[in-house]
């Protein structure tokens, strides 16, 4: 029986996905570049001033994208370490490589704006709590993941040991997002949940889901662009790399 | 029994090993990950009586006392017990009475905790001054009908 209308395996042999990448990659800028765009403007231009903290919250519609995709994009880049543990797919761990800087810069991008925030509203850069240092730790997790796969030579081993520092790390995200619940934080409750809806007026947090879109579009640009080097590098002695049209111009 | 199924089970044991772990770590550790005690946990005398320790909550309207150069005096309170606060020095600037706010120091002999830093805490509500008036407006208006009963 053959009703599958997509045959997905195909799209897990490297030179498939490479072709398939590339295509996608336009799109995604394009839709990364308007998104940030309207975004940006809107928290600057649109979103009105807050009744507590003036102009100053206006940093919100980076940090907070910024660090939902922290969170999101480390998940994203376990579960690519999963599957390629048990399927044994190389694309897998080269996906989970592509995210690990992207996922690295926006948790450095959430910290250093929480920071730039917290000094005029809190009155502090930094404090010890549950919710910043387990943020902190998350960006350790990150680096350690890209240098562990770095520190490797053997392609299969770097893949294997840096899947299984990416799933054990995972258990660092629901700590992240609850400890403004479990515990006593500095750092304030979720503005925006699931099961409570949106404690933010309405130009806020549609202008903050602007931005959330176009740094989503933005990763999954970047992921795709870094993975198609990835795949290139690895595969650099295999007939079908030295017959792309691209390896063509010397 | 595919390879692939096995290793699969040995992901899905490993990862609830653990979550596991991760759990009885959390559970022990407990309240001991809290940044700061409220004013409840000081009453209950949870707090170190002879150490450094944060103390957070709400600054009770109007309890906020200027001394001395920079010396001010305020009570926190989480609406069940409160902690009379000194502190020098200069203040955040969304420190108001009502707001949350989060003292380091320790509790001196009289009763006074003697801060060396204060932070303010706010919530994670954001709205444009309008809605804010409107509903402060609003909520006036219901204690007023209430007081009318």
């Amino acid at each position: 029986m053959s009703s599958r209308l997509i045959n997905w395996f195909k799209f897990s042999s490297p030179p498939a996905f490479y072709d398939l990448a590339g295509r996608m990659v336009p799109w995604f800028t394009v839709i990364a570049v308007v998104l940030i765009g309207v975004g940006l403007y809107m928290s600057f231009f649109v979103a009105p001033t807050d009744y507590k903290q003036g102009e100053g919250y206006r940093i919100i519609f980076v940090h907070v994208p910024a660090a939902w995709m922290s969170m999101f994009i480390y998940v994203i880049m376990a579960l690519w370490s999963g599957i390629g543990l048990v399927f044994n797919t190389r694309l897998s761990a080269m996906m989970a490589q592509a995210l690990a800087p992207t996922g690295a810069m926006f948790t450095f991008l959430a910290l250093w704006t929480g920071a730039f925030w917290g000094k005029p509203m809190w009155g502090a850069w930094w404090v010890w709590d549950a919710r910043l240092t387990s943020e902190l730790i998350l960006l350790f997790l990150y680096i350690g993941f890209i240098a562990l796969q770095g520190a490797i030579d053997d392609k299969r081993r770097a893949d294997r040991a840096g899947a299984i520092l990416a799933l054990v790390g995972v258990v660092n995200i629901p700590i992240i997002y609850y400890s403004v619940k479990w515990w006593n934080t500095l750092h304030q409750g979720a503005s925006v949940s699931i099961s409570k809806g949106s404690s933010m007026g309405e130009v806020m947090l549609i202008t903050m889901l602007i931005m959330a879109l176009g740094f989503w579009a933005y990763s999954i640009a970047v992921a795709l662009m870094r993975v198609r080097s990835i795949i290139l590098e690895r595969d650099r002695d295999t007939t079908w790399v030295s017959q792309l049209p691209e390896m063509q111009v010397r | 029994m595919k390879a692939r199924h096995k290793r699969f089970g040995f992901l899905l044991v490993g990862l609830a090993g653990l979550g596991l772990a991760a759990w009885l770590l959390l559970s022990a550790l407990d309240s001991n990950l809290s940044y700061f005690f409220s004013p409840t946990e000081v009453a209950q005398n949870k707090a170190p009586r002879d150490h450094v320790y944060r103390l957070g909550g709400l600054v009770e309207g109007g309890s906020l006392q200027r001394g001395q150069e920079l010396t001010v005096r305020f009570v926190v309170t989480d609406n069940a017990n409160r902690v009379n606060v000194e502190y020098t020095g200069i203040l955040p600037d969304l420190f108001q009475e009502g707001q949350g706010v989060i003292a380091q120091g320790r509790m001196g002999p009289n009763g006074i905790f003697v801060a060396d830093e204060v932070l303010a805490k706010h919530d994670e509500n954001y709205m444009p001054p309008e809605v804010a008036e409107a509903l402060e407006k609003s909520h006036n208006k219901g204690v007023a009908e209430m007081q009318k009963l």
